[in-house]
């Protein structure tokens, strides 16, 4: 490349990442900034003093230990349920014939096809008339399986040469023990990329806990971080700031330590 | 996010068939180990839309014992509903501004980053980094960039010349607002999958058509892009299935105001539901909104049949 070319795609770069990192640079610096020094015109880039207080009086604003906790138990609540009921399935969609395995199958595409977004308001009907309104057990439930999972499973569970499965049944291995021993291992980096997917996926939503939970009981930390603007005022840019951190800052931790699997993880949903 | 993979792969590989076993056990095996998944996707997908398209029939208010069977009662006062309109149309608005934005920017982001190094490598994952972070905090970090007077947008509105704009507060601006934001956070998701999709290209065109020393754009318009076709297909109906569900960002940012001005079909439904308590008008709209996704959903399997470019 000549050098000026070399040069201009230089400044274009940097300005690509300026688009896309400054957000997140500026939410850092407001986060540790004085209300005062939030509210000047021009913007002040960065905080006289750094301002840890922030965190303390967000994290001090609700009951976010309870928040914290909910999100957690959530999150890996549903990472386990899925696990349970996703491997088992992929497994069987992969390598078993059985009547009527087509039409369970497409039952599964139908409802991968089928966003929260559609379903909340009848499910919030059934959770309310089975108790389960307000409660973890709600928010961990409709999640139990995935139609995303089975699939992507299942390819992988497709993919383990018959060879194996049948040395393995020549030594007597039962079918379950097969599964677990055998194949699960092998699909490791699948069952990674899901695990990521689904937790990052469900740490984040806010949707369906909003519309599901009624109590700081069984908030999470999403909902305890869009209410900070009710507690602490519309306007507490640095205080909201700082809550918005302590959602963003494991998610990054994640981002950090496990890029090449996260970009995968939700890439290869849109890839053949 | 779920649908985001769609089956379209062939099912047709060799299966296990299992022997010397008792036969009943290998028989109900395959169904016990469906069957939890299964219940799931009954209880709470399939049984729920039944039931809604059930209450969209009815009137109902959440607290009376009684459903009202109305017949289409509700979906003629939705057509006659000013309010519905305008929420239609805020929706179609918004989900074409951001699928064609979106679309446009991440094809022409992966055409240029679509290299070698680290510092490529670096780029795509800050342009991709707002993707897995909370619609919570995008909205409010967007909200505090968006503030009409201590914004860091207006800053750069008057750095350029111009005056501040009330991006949240004018009914003129709010909509737009919003796709601003939806783009910014999912460009990078599109503009990944778009490398992808460039990197599955077969190498040994290009190199025919350096040899034949094409021109740039001729490579561009006759093989990058016809090849690149069923990516941004699929890619385009993703992201109107997607978009058409707004929710998050405007429950947070703007509410659905101001007057109205960002009140998308999904949060119309959840208005209607949660704070009218009217079930049946709710419901009818959410079956609006599952024949927009159904239609939308077959127009895909439709085009993916019959495959989008010709080798």
């Amino acid at each position: 490349m000549p050098k000026v070319q070399k040069f201009l795609n230089g400044i274009c770069l940097a300005f690509v990442v300026v688009i896309f990192a400054l957000p997140f640079v500026w939410m850092i610096s407001t986060s540790l900034k004085t209300l005062g020094e939030t509210l000047v015109f021009p913007p002040q880039w960065l905080p006289e003093n750094l301002v840890w207080q922030n965190f303390v009086d967000a994290w001090n604003s609700g009951p976010f230990l309870k928040y914290f906790l909910n999100s957690v138990i959530v999150a890996v609540g549903i990472l386990i349920f899925q696990f349970a009921t996703v491997i088992p399935a992929a497994y069987a969609f992969a390598r078993y014939n059985f009547p009527l395995k087509n039409f369970f199958f497409a039952i599964t595409m139908v409802t991968l096809m089928i966003p929260a977004q559609l379903i909340f308001l009848p499910v919030f009907l059934n959770l309310s008339s089975w108790g389960l309104l307000d409660t973890l057990w709600g928010l961990i439930l409709p999640f139990a399986t995935s139609a995303f999972g089975i699939f992507l499973l299942r390819q992988t569970f497709k993919q383990v040469p018959e060879e194996v499965i049948e040395a393995a049944r020549l030594d007597n291995a039962s079918e379950w023990k097969i599964m677990r021993r055998i194949m699960v291992p092998m699909a490791k980096p699948t069952l990674v990329t899901f695990g990521l997917f689904s937790f990052i996926t469900h740490w984040n939503d806010y949707f369906w806990p909003l519309v599901m939970t009624t109590t700081d009981q069984s908030r999470t930390l999403p909902l305890g971080i869009a209410q900070l603007r009710q507690v602490e005022g519309g306007a507490s840019w640095n205080i909201l700031m700082a809550g918005n951190m302590i959602l963003v800052i494991p998610i990054l931790i994640i981002f950090f330590i496990a890029q090449r699997q996260i970009i995968r993880a939700f890439v290869y949903t849109g890839v053949k | 996010m779920s649908q985001d993979l769609l089956s379209h792969l062939p099912d047709n590989q060799p299966v296990a068939v299992t022997t010397r076993r008792s036969v009943s056990r290998d028989f109900l095996r395959p169904y016990i180990m469906i069957a939890p998944a299964l219940i799931v996707f009954l209880l709470f997908f399939l049984f729920p839309i039944g039931y809604m398209i059930y209450l969209s029939f009815h009137e109902w208010n959440f607290i009376s014992p009684e459903k009202t069977y109305v017949g289409l009662k509700n979906f003629k006062r939705l057509v006659a509903d000013p309010l519905f309109l305008e929420v239609i149309r805020n929706s179609l608005v918004y989900t074409f501004l951001s699928v064609f934005l979106t679309i446009t920017i991440s094809l022409a982001l992966s055409l240029w980053l679509n290299k070698k190094g680290w510092i490529y490598s670096f780029i795509q994952g800050a342009v991709f980094s707002p993707h897995i972070i909370s619609l919570v905090s995008v909205s409010m970090l967007w909200m505090w960039m968006m503030d009409a007077d201590y914004g860091l947008l207006n800053w750069f509105v008057e750095k350029l010349g111009f005056e501040k704009v009330p991006w949240l507060t004018d009914p003129k601006f709010a909509l737009i607002s919003l796709v601003i934001v939806s783009v910014w956070k999912s460009v990078g998701y599109y503009t990944l999958i778009f490398i992808a999709g460039l990197q599955s290209i077969p190498k040994n065109l290009y190199e025919a058509a350096s040899l034949d020393k094409t021109p740039k754009w001729r490579v561009l318009t006759k093989i990058t892009l016809p090849m690149l076709s069923p990516t941004l297909f699929f890619l385009t109906i993703i992201g109107l299935i997607n978009s058409i569900q707004v929710f998050e960002t405007i429950n947070i940012m703007t509410g659905g105001g101001p007057v109205n001005s960002t009140k998308t079909l999904v949060y119309y439904i959840y208005e209607n539901g949660f704070v009218f308590f009217k079930l049946g008008n709710a419901s009818a709209a959410g079956v609006i909104l599952l024949i927009i996704l159904t239609i939308l959903t077959l127009i895909y399997f439709k085009v993916l049949s019959k495959k989008v470019h010709y080798q």
